[in-house]
């Protein structure tokens, strides 16, 4: 019918460039990258295929074993340390806390601020010569030891430090709306059973709060994967390729050494990893909006 | 999605837990819960002062002298040198270089990827058509992809279009990277408003972009506060994109804070390097400063874009 296939005529004019735009620059370069990924292409693209030899490559390279690993070890205690800081701080707000905002101001600001300053001011801080260390034993703790920052074995925690500092204050926040949406039914029974509050918080407040405790999850994954800033501003990768990471080995094949193949084999790999911690979240809220 | 799950419970306040009316517990763990909550906020707090704390502090002091000194001849030297003169390989302007760049690619790329965000929003919900959910999905995965995946080959397609390098190049790498957060947060909010709002709109003849213009835009201040925090916080953080897209001449900010502190000519200034620091991130705190309530919405809602 030609009536409708004007109708919503201007809405569909409206997304036509957003749809253009999808389907080239992020579907479409995401279908390049995988293809590339299956090339032989080295400094410069090549169109021909040779199958999964990249990938063993890949896997054969010792700097994508530390960047991978360090994703996991850098992401999983980020995680945890995060979600638990940042719930166990959303509790102690939730007690009718005086200075609530002063506190919630402090916990938060660090999200307004860039991964590059984050990185410069905790690679200040904890700068051997001149920081935290030189700071205590300036106190008189001569032997006090904590250059962490420059040990290619304990420099990646460093960065969790930092990553903690900055992404606390949004799973706080997150956490505290979930408290404060808790129905106040629940805290009635719980008074009236007599249950002491730490064990209300235990077993009955923060397992209804999965949900949500889940939805950080993923967010922090999501951003973990992504993570690049960070390790430019406060390690740039070091000591050696210590502290390095997926993302900033892709980057680093793209631009700088020019590996195109085993770049775009790298960003697959981080692909996969999102799409592993996205993939099952989207599935199980979908299916329950949809219930 | 996020809204979904997020954004519902974000606006409440602390009215619900004071009609609750929870016992108030011993002195004791009253102490404790502050005791806990003051150590977090100097955690929190430590850095940033002593990022302040060094920009003012002469270079003979900070050698002396600790971290956690108080500086006792503050001068503000150090940022006068970081905003005129600080060196960045063989080239020795200053920061206020990044800071002109960024601010030249945060204006356009915060009023165009707004706009754009809002008037999807607005069509998808309000005039939704066959497809119009597999397009709302389609973005939805796209805000979750790494940069990195898309990187190298949008460098081809921006080459290719003579974008690569450019000021409009980098700005529009921005509009197109909020377009996916920014198209969910304005449908989930315009899907939200009463419909019989733009049912008696069209009755009486006004078409998609007068009711746009005239009843819904007029409607979303809070929503364009939300996202003009998270694009602006956004994009002035942005380093990567920057970096590879915005060209020599472009450099933001973060990327010109970055290459100050990582060029060393003879002794490392510092003091210079923390004024730097400090400097670059004082925009996004005013914002945050400012905005109070809505920073969270605006972050919350963009985390996924990272």
């Amino acid at each position: 019918m030609p009536a409708l296939a004007i109708r919503n005529a201007s809405s569909k004019a409206v997304l036509l460039p957003t749809v253009v735009v999808m389907i080239v620059c992020f579907y479409g370069s995401i279908l390049w990258t995988i293809y590339i990924s299956f090339t032989r292409s080295g400094m410069l693209p090549s169109y021909s295929l040779q199958g999964v030899a990249q990938y063993v490559r890949l896997f054969h390279t010792a700097r994508w074993h530390t960047a991978f690993a360090n994703m996991f070890i850098f992401g999983g205690l980020y995680i945890v340390a995060a979600i638990v800081l940042g719930t166990l701080l959303a509790i102690l707000m939730d007690q009718q806390i005086r200075l609530e905002s002063v506190f919630r101001t402090i916990f938060l600001y660090p999200l307004a601020m860039s991964f590059i300053v984050t990185g410069l001011a905790w690679q200040w801080f904890l700068n051997p010569t001149m920081g935290l260390q030189h700071f205590v034993r300036s106190l008189g703790w001569e032997s006090f030891t904590f250059n962490w920052i420059v040990d290619r074995n304990y420099a990646i925690y460093t960065l969790v430090f930092a990553a903690i500092w900055h992404g606390t204050g949004l799973i706080m926040a997150i956490m505290l709306a979930g408290l404060r949406g808790i129905d106040s039914e629940i805290w009635r029974a719980v008074r009236v059973e007599g249950i002491p509050r730490w064990r209300a918080y235990l077993r009955i407040v923060i397992p209804m709060l999965r949900p949500l405790m889940v939805t950080c999850v993923v967010l922090l994954a999501i951003d973990v994967v992504k993570s690049y800033d960070l390790v430019i501003a406060m390690t740039k990768g070091g000591p050696g390729t210590s502290t390095d990471l997926p993302a900033k080995f892709v980057v680093d094949m793209s631009f700088e050494r020019a590996n195109i193949g085993l770049a775009s084999a790298g960003a697959v790999i981080m692909l996969i990893v999102v799409l592993a911690a996205v993939g099952p979240y989207l599935y199980f809220e979908l299916g329950r909006k949809n219930r | 999605m996020r809204q979904v799950a997020i954004g519902g419970v974000l606006p409440q306040t602390s009215a619900g837990a004071k009609a609750r009316g929870r016992g108030r517990g011993s002195p004791a763990g009253r102490i404790g819960l502050y005791l806990f909550l003051t150590v977090a906020a100097l955690f929190f707090a430590i850095p940033l002062l002593i990022v302040a704390a060094t920009a003012v502090k002469p270079m003979d002091e900070i050698r002396q002298g600790t971290i956690f000194a108080w500086p006792h001849a503050p001068t503000l030297a150090p940022f006068a040198k970081a905003w005129f003169s600080a060196c960045t390989g063989l080239y020795c302007q200053g920061l206020h270089v990044g800071f002109l760049n960024s601010v030249r690619i945060l204006v356009p790329s915060v009023i165009l990827s707004i706009f754009a965000g809002a008037m999807n929003g607005y069509a998808l919900s309000q005039w939704s058509f066959r497809g119009a959910n597999l397009i709302l999905t389609a973005l939805m995965l796209g805000a979750f992809i790494p940069y990195q995946v898309m990187l190298y080959p949008l460098v081809k397609i921006f080459s290719g279009l003579s974008l690569y390098g450019t000021l409009p190049g980098i700005v529009l790498i921005h509009v197109i990277f909020g377009l996916p957060v920014l198209t969910l947060i304005f449908r989930n909010f315009y899907a939200g408003m009463p419909e019989e709002l733009v049912k008696a709109a069209r009755v009486d003849g006004a078409g998609f972009f007068r009711i746009f213009f005239r009843i819904m835009l007029p409607m979303s201040k809070n929503m364009l506060i939300v996202a003009f925090i998270l694009q602006v916080t956004g994009i002035w953080n942005d380093y990567l994109l920057g970096l590879i897209f915005a060209g020599r001449e472009n450099l933001p900010m973060t990327v010109q804070l970055n290459n100050i502190v990582s060029t060393t000519m003879g002794e490392a200034e510092y003091n210079v390097d923390m004024a730097a620091t400090l400097l670059t991130a004082i925009p996004p705190l005013l914002v945050y400063f400012l905005s109070g309530r809505y920073f969270v919405r605006g972050i919350a809602s963009g985390a996924v874009k990272g």
